[in-house]
């Protein structure tokens, strides 16, 4: 049994929010620079060499990457031999998040009620998903998410006789639906099976995964290929505006489901997809 | 395509000169407004107030900045999606507002409107905050301050790199392309 005060999570959050809408990680980096490298439209590439100038001036300068610095996606994966001590986990996470968002003059993005809209102040609450995993540490990932991509993503709920064809359709039309909306070029975090809200959740954790890495399962990682593929054949564009990289990435995580069922969640994010991780 | 430097206000004759696909440079007064600030403007018409801007000619930006850290004028300062406003926007466009400025696409409500009162949106990259922000000179809250990030501000703003993405005529760069 190893103890961990939830004042370490709190201090860890809130140089994690600070750093993630900062400085892009280094895989995110490299798309964004890969794709400006491969757009062949003449407007394309100028968005693109425009994303790169940002993303170099938000470093620099220490401004966030995008007024939109999201609303705080925290997921929490905690080893089986850990006592958490020293507080209430859920108000350490918050307080986190206020700290971060609070110091690193990040945008407070929040409302307290979906209908009655009053701004919390702090970006808080946080979402916050925790799972517990074997071990004896505590891996903190936070993903700070924009609502201009999010607002694009849907949930299907296909028959099981819709198949892969069905399921690779709708990733596709939901990356077009969304059109200039969400930012592109994307990154397309999309869950396939378990149930309705394990679908979406698989989505948003597959927008975590180390940009472009495939996979690990061979049918999955072909998808992955082709749905990326028939995305950039669409010509959506930098911005929307036209060209040959609407996403940089397709990532699919996958789970059991029912008989009757094949749920697939798409979730959309911009170029400025932010995640970063720290292991206590 | 053609590029313009355009220093504000704009006369009705330029903004018909524009055409879908043309880059702008923008110099000038523009005001800030997103969701709330719209539903406000909104409330106050059906109230029978007038708007607390001059939207006669004006320039709205659809933005929410993050906050400005001790020297800064403001901070990262991108465009904000443009069609959780198309609800509001006609209403504004028939009182004179002429440029609008955000991403995505438009309702055709709105585009109908544009047409009527020879306005143009033009489209800010989406996710290019930080470079936004350097080229805003001033900025001041208007009013609405309770709304925090969502208050309405008055900025100058000194070669802004904006692209038409839907002109008078109603030719969107979002269709073309």
């Amino acid at each position: 049994m190893r103890e961990i005060k939830v004042s370490e999570i709190t201090e860890a959050l809130s140089k994690l929010c600070i750093e993630a809408n900062i400085t892009l990680s280094e895989d995110m980096k490299k798309a964004v620079k890969d794709a400006a490298d491969a757009e062949t439209s003449e407007v394309g590439r100028g968005v693109m060499s425009t994303l790169l100038e940002n993303l170099q001036i938000a470093e620099t300068e220490d401004i966030p990457i995008c007024q939109d610095t999201g609303m705080a996606v925290v997921f929490l994966e905690i080893g089986q031999d850990v006592h958490l001590k020293g507080g209430d986990l859920t108000e350490a996470v918050n307080d986190g998040v206020r700290k971060g968002y609070t110091e690193g003059y990040l945008r407070k993005s929040v409302v307290s009620d979906p209908l009655l809209r009053v701004n919390t102040g702090d970006n808080t609450p946080a979402i916050i998903h925790t799972s517990i995993v074997p071990g004896e540490k505590l891996k903190i990932t936070i993903a700070p998410k924009g609502f201009g991509s999010e607002n694009m993503s849907k949930i299907y709920m296909l028959k099981p006789a819709d198949g892969q064809e069905g399921v690779k359709n709708a990733i596709v039309d939901a990356v077009i639906a969304a059109g200039p909306n969400a930012c592109p070029p994307v990154v397309v975090g999309v869950g396939i099976g378990g149930d309705f809200e394990l679908s979406a959740l698989m989505a948003k954790k597959a927008l975590t995964r180390k940009t472009g890495e495939p996979s690990n399962l061979p049918h999955i990682a072909a998808m992955e290929k082709e749905v990326l593929d028939r995305i950039n054949e669409s010509g959506i564009g930098p911005g929307g505006l036209g060209g040959a990289v609407t996403a940089l990435a397709v990532h699919i995580n996958t789970y059991a489901t029912h008989i009757a069922g094949l749920p697939v969640a798409v979730n959309m994010c911009c170029h400025v997809n932010r995640h970063a991780s720290v292991i206590i | 395509m053609s590029e313009y430097k355009i220093t504000l206000p704009m006369d009705e004759t330029m903004a018909k000169k524009l055409k879908a696909g043309d880059v702008i440079s923008l110099s000038g007064t523009i005001y800030v407004a997103r969701d709330a600030a719209h539903k406000r403007f909104d409330e106050a018409l059906d109230r029978g107030e007038e708007v607390p801007f001059p939207v006669k000619g004006a320039a709205i930006y659809y933005m929410g900045p993050s906050p400005a850290k001790p020297g800064q004028v403001i901070g990262s300062a991108g465009p904000t999606t443009a069609s959780r406003m198309d609800r509001y926007a006609p209403r504004l466009l028939d009182l004179g507002l002429q440029i609008m400025i955000g991403k995505g696409r438009r309702s055709p409500e709105v585009i109908d409107a544009m047409k009527r009162n020879g306005a143009v949106y033009l489209a800010a990259v989406g996710g290019a905050g930080a470079l936004y922000s350097k080229c805003i000179k001033s900025s001041e809250i208007v009013d609405y301050k309770d709304l925090g990030a969502e208050a309405l501000r008055k900025l100058t703003v000194e070669d802004m790199k904006l692209i038409v993405a839907i002109d008078s005529e109603g030719n969107s760069v979002y269709e073309i392309s």
